[in-house]
This record gives structure tokens, sequence and C-alpha cells, in this order.
């Protein structure tokens, strides 16, 4: 099978690229983008940190704090791109793996780590950060998108919606519905498909035969392909399909291209599947190192910079391990909590019997 | 002799079914080269090649809808669901295709597909990953239901099934897989539908499957202590059910409690209560009582204890049984 090559090494055609893996910049047609240095030292510095809160969060899994972790490395120049192009009235739907999408929306990394520790199943009101609860199920979420951008739509709002999926996930039955009923309710969402090459084990040829970019067009809207270890360009190509939606263009698919540089998760062994000269060959083009190189190049930073932020993210990193363990643990009665909106007899019913039950052990309820 | 895990039983089961008829397929997501995410799958695709163990697109509606297709072409396919959370993107198929389709042939069509799903909590996973969705499909017509819950009966269970002309919801007890046995590889199994005692007792027949058959066992073995001598059955069977076991059972005992992780609310439970109590009315000596999980969301990880059946809730119910 195919997966016996070192897969995406080669940049595919039709890629929009606007900083080379060298950190040099390059010119594009269609996207282009102005940066001031302070947006590009801010860029790096989102990239730094939500790499340093992920590799803090897979050693918090490692000694048993969290029950599972899905990392982001390797996908941070797609998540930063994607997530600083959104306006803060956009809304955003994730997997399970947008840490950093979460972070430019200003959701408390600790927040995300419940789920993964196992003391809730998402832990915060989508509508706070208009970023929406962490989707297991892959694909559902696209749908719940797109019914929002036509809330959107109908609401007249100056809004667009984003939801993120992985190239294994366009295979499901619901994605597909996600592309038809975008695009027939012309409905302003953008579909961001981050093609890290993998899905657990089974690479992008089993999902797909042509570029999944170009699915698009055969569902009647536009697609793109970035690439996703190219900050600028994710940035650049997303706000662009942003205001499109916005302006009542419609939906775009845009397919950043990466690599998941880490296990599928933490319960993972890559190494039963994949050559490792492939994660070789993806980390010379590592999104946080192309924008170093280009900072240094340029002389928009100096080493100073650099330490400064590997120390801010140390110190987060120290802080997000801290307030996780400081996580309490949910009590019982907390299975019976918010399952309904309104008064239920067989929640109460349920509830008083096990309370109850549970006194009688001595403790009182603390077994 | 040989000893084996439960996983490893089933592994083994499925390798002699596709030995003995080359018909028989293993599909879904991850289950070639990483031998499935619970290695349940490990080196079949090595020794029977890509065409007979087949990596699926990530679509579970697809999985179950193409294996349709394969079994009216005469292949008989064994489909893996990564998780229990994520049948329902197949349950269309399973539901309105799978189950419903050889009637509406007259019987002329057969679909002899296994739905392995691994199935059940006490693994300290996220959302999804802990379900036991089983009643959804003990009520659906045309599905013959089965649960394992030890590598003896994985080993004979899985071979079984897949012989079997009827489709067949297939539950592994995750949190079991690594559980140990003696197997004899060349024993027949007791037929799919039978249920089994497990152990023999007095007092009170308790009535489990899947992964609540260990839990009983260890609620029966700390009875013995209270001199109480409980009896447990394995339904493995979960549609139909061998109702000649349980009745037998609870006529000698004059008392049952039934004990699953699914919800009590509208769970198999009721389904064996009101059996039973029909049936052996003038032998009990109190309601048949059930034991099972709330009828909630499954609760995150860190409160799955509080959530699923264990020996205690058992033996409470056990003593209630005895007060009436
Ligand atoms: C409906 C459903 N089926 C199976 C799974 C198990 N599963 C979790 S992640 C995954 C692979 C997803 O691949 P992709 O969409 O490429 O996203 P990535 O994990 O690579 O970010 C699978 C099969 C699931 N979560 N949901
Ligand atoms: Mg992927």
């Amino acid at each position: 099978m195919t997966s016996d090559v070192p897969r995406g090494v080669d940049a595919p055609p039709d890629l929009v690229q606007l900083l080379t893996p060298e950190g040099e910049r390059v010119e594009h047609p269609d996207y282009d983008i102005e940066l001031t240095t302070e947006e590009v030292r801010s860029l790096y510095r989102d990239l730094v940190l939500v790499r340093r809160v992920d590799l803090e969060a897979v050693a918090l899994q490692r000694q048993g704090e969290l029950g599972l972790w899905a990392s982001l490395l390797g996908q941070e120049a797609a998540q930063i791109g994607s997530g600083r192009a959104l306006a803060a009235t956009d809304m955003a739907f994730p997997t399970y793996r947008e840490h950093g999408v979460a972070w430019c929306r200003d959701v408390d990394p600790v927040k995300l780590l419940g789920m993964f520790r196992g003391v809730n199943h998402g832990g915060w009101d989508p509508a706070d950060h208009n970023f929406h609860l962490y989707t297991i199920v892959i694909g559902s979420q696209t749908l719940h998108a797109v019914g929002y951008a036509m809330g959107v739509q109908r609401d007249g709002a100056d809004a667009a919606t984003i939801v993120y999926f992985g190239d294994g996930a366009s295979a499901q039955g619901d994605v597909n519905e996600a592309f038809i009923w975008a695009s027939v309710f012309n409905a302003p969402v953008v579909f961001f498909c981050q093609n890290n090459q993998w899905a657990i084990s089974q690479p992008m040829e089993r999902q797909t035969k042509i570029p999944l970019y170009r699915r698009a067009s055969g569902f009647g809207f536009p697609g793109v392909r970035v690439d996703g270890n190219d900050v600028f360009a994710c940035l650049a190509v997303t706000r662009k399909a942003l205001r499109n939606a916005r302006e009542g263009q419609g939906p775009t698919l845009i397919e950043a291209y990466t690599y998941r540089m880490g296990a599928h998760t933490t319960s993972d062994d890559p190494t039963r599947y994949r050559l490792a000269d492939e994660l070789e060959a993806w980390k010379l083009k590592d999104p946080i190192e192309r924008v170093k190189a280009y900072l240094f190049k340029n002389q928009l930073a100096d080493q100073e910079f650099f330490d400064k932020i590997d120390e801010e993210a140390d110190a987060l990193g120290k802080d997000v391990r801290a307030r996780c363990l400081a996580m309490p643990d949910p009590k019982p009665e907390a299975i019976f909590q918010h399952v309904y909106a309104e008064p239920h007899a067989l929640m109460d019913e349920e509830r008083e019997q096990y309370l109850t039950y549970l006194a009688g052990f001595e403790g009182g309820g603390e077994r | 002799m040989t000893t084996l895990t439960l996983g490893k039983a089933l592994n083994e089961g499925m390798r002699r079914a596709m030995e003995s008829d080359p018909k028989v397929l293993v599909m879904g997501e991850d289950v070639g080269k990483l031998g499935g995410v619970f290695r349940v799958t490990d080196g079949l695709q090595k020794d029977f090649g890509e065409d007979r163990v087949i990596d699926t697109p990530l679509a579970e509606s697809g999985i179950i809808g193409t294996a349709i297709g394969l079994a009216m072409r005469g292949y008989r396919p064994i489909c893996e669901i990564q998780f229990d959370g994520f049948v329902f993107p197949a349950a269309d198929q399973i539901i309105t295709q799978l189950a419903k389709m050889p009637l509406r042939s007259l019987g002329a069509l057969k679909l002899p597909v296994v739905v392995r799903i691994p199935c059940g909590g006490g693994i300290g996973a996220v959302e999804h990953h802990s379900e036991s969705p089983e009643a959804y499909f003990t009520h659906t017509g045309g599905l013959r239901v089965v649960a394992c819950s030890n590598p003896v009966d994985a080993y004979t269970m899985i071979q079984d099934a897949v012989r079997s002309d009827d489709p067949i919801i297939f539950f592994e007890p995750k949190r079991r897989y690594w559980d140990k046995a003696d197997i004899d590889l060349a024993a027949p199994g007791l037929p799919l539908d039978r249920a089994r005692v497990v152990r023999p007792g007095r007092d009170v027949t308790l009535v489990a499957y899947g992964p609540m058959v260990k839990t009983c066992l260890e609620a029966a073995a700390a009875a013995e202590d209270d001199g109480r001598d409980l009896e447990v059955v394995d339904l493995r069977s979960l549609n139909p059910l061998d109702m000649g076991v349980l009745e037998e059972s609870v006529r000698r005992t004059g008392r049952c409690v039934v004990v699953h992780e699914a919800p009590i609310f509208t769970g198999l439970g009721a389904e064996v209560a009101a059996r039973v109590s029909e049936r052996c009315f003038y032998h009990l000596e109190s309601p048949v009582l059930r034991v099972g999980g709330f009828s909630t969301p499954y609760p995150p990880s860190r409160l799955e204890e509080y959530y699923l059946p264990d020996l205690d809730r058992v033996l409470e119910a056990v003593d209630r049984a005895f007060a009436y």
C-alpha cells in the first residue's frame, strides 16, 4: 500500500504558500498579506505558546494526569493562521485537536484539559468565546456549523462560521451532507480541512482519490489548498474565505496541507504503520522554524525576543500544569446534573436513590 | 490447552473462520496494518491479504452498507466498529436495511454479516468510548444480538457468529480484552443462542452478560462470606433470550437480580424481569430486581466508578431481594 512511501513530502501542486520552509517570503497572484513586524512577532508567539501547552498536556498524560491527549504538533500554523483570521463575531466549530484555534479564541487552555482528564465532557459555554465544544464523533460538527451559519444568514448578521475537520472525516456522510447544505443554501461557512495525511493508521489515499480541495467543485463552491505549515498563507486564505462568506458569497473549502507530527493520540503507536523517514522529512517544514528564520533573516527580532518567548512558554506550561493538578474531581451527583433543562422525574428518582445508597457507606458517599 | 486473552481469542477465532471459509472478510477502520485500536485483528491482514482484511474509509454507514452488498455476493463480512459510540452513524444501515432485507426477499436473501462492537466502560476513556448500546439492537427484529464475557466463549462465539446466516451484533467487553483463560482450541462451544450457568448456587440467580459477568462472579464469591450462595447466569445471547436456562434457575433459587452496565430504564433487564416474573411468578420470593447504569449520558471517566455497577451495588440488590 502507499503507506510504505513517505507521503506529502514534495509540495503538491496548487499549493498556496507565502512563506517557504526556509523562511523566504513568496508572492501569490490571488493571495497576499501585509503584516506588520508586530503582527509577525505575535504570530510567532502564538505558535510557540500553543506548542508548549500541547507538550505539557502530553507530559501530563504520560504522568497519568490526563486519560488521553490529541496532540496538535505540526499543525500549529494551520490553527493559528486560521484562528487569527477570525473576527470576534465569527463562530468556530472544532474537532478534538483544535487547541491552537481555542487559543486564538481566548479559551483558557486549562479548560481544554477537562475532557481529557475526565472531569467533564466539554466544560464551556460555546457562546462565551464563539468557540463550540470539542466534537469527538468524526464529522458531526460540520452539519452543526452549516446550521449555525444558516441562522447567521437569517439574522442578517455580519459574521461567518468556520468548521474544522480532518482528512479522515472527509469520508463521512455527515461531511458530504454538510457540503450539500452549505452549497444549496449559500451558507456563510468556511470548511477548514486539516489534511494531516493520516486518520489514525489510514493514509489520506484511503479517503480520497482526488486532492481534497477539489471535492468542493463537485458540490458547487470554491476549494483551495494552502500550505498548512505556513501561518501567513493560512491567515491570508482563511481571511479571504471568511470575508467572502460574510459578503454573501457562500462557502469555501480550505484544505490545509500539513502533517500530524505526533501520534494520533497518546494511545496510538504510529511506528506500526508509518515510516520514521516521513516524519524526518516533514520536520524540515516545521511551521514554527520558518517564521523564526523569517524574523531572523529580516532582522525583525533578536535573540532576546526569542528567549523571552521561550521563558513565557515555560511559565505558561508550569501554570497549565499547576492548574490541571488543582482541578477538582467532580462529585457523584454531577452525573445527574445538566442532563435536562427542565425538571425530570426519572432523574430526580435516580439521583435521590443513588445519593441515599452512597450515604450508607462509611464516610458518607466518598468511596 | 492454549492460554489466550479475550482479544487474542477473538483474533484466533476469526483466523480459523477465515481459514475454513475463503468468503469470510474482515473490514473496518484501522483493522489492517494497525490490527485495530485494540489489536483484535492483529496480523490478519498480513496473513490473509488486503482483499480479505479491508481497511475502510472513515465512514461507519459505508462499512455496514457495503458489507450488505458483499454479503449479497456470497461474502461473509465481519465488520469492526471501532468503539460503541461510533455505531450510530451505521444505525440506519443496520436497522433499516441489514435487519429487514432478508424478510423482504421472503427469505431468499441471507445476510451473514457480523458487526463486532467493543462495548462498555471502565477503561477511563473520553466520551462515546464507553457506551452500552445493546438495547437499541435487541429492540430491532431481524438482528441476533450476542455478548461474550470470557476468552473461551469469545473464541467459539465469533466462529459461530460467522457461520450463522443471520446478521449478528456481536458485543465484546472492552475492559475484559486482556483477561486470560486456558482454551481448548478443538473443543466446540455452547450454541450461540444458549445461556450458561457459570456458577451454580441456591439462593439468588444473578443474570448478566458481557463485562458484568465477571463482576457478578466476584459478588458471588464475596457473598459466600455472608453464607449466601449465588448462582450466576451468563446470557451470552441477548436476542433471543434462552428462557429455558433462566426459568430453571429462578425456579430453584426463587430470587433474581439482573445486572448490566446499560441504563436500567427500558434496558434489557426490564425484558428479563418481565419474562421471569411471568414465567416463574409462583416460585418468586421477591420481585426481580435490576442493577445497572443511570438514565444519563455516560459520565466523564473520573465518575465512571460511581456509574458502573460494582460488587457493592450487586450485593446491595441481593440484600434487597432477601428483605422481601
Ligand atoms: C464516527 C467516528 N468513527 C470513528 C472514530 C474514531 N476515530 C477517532 S479519530 C479518527 C481518525 C480521524 O482522522 P481525521 O479526520 O483525519 O482527523 P485527525 O485525527 O487526523 O485530526 C477515528 C477513526 C470517531 N471518533 N468517530
Ligand atoms: Mg487526519
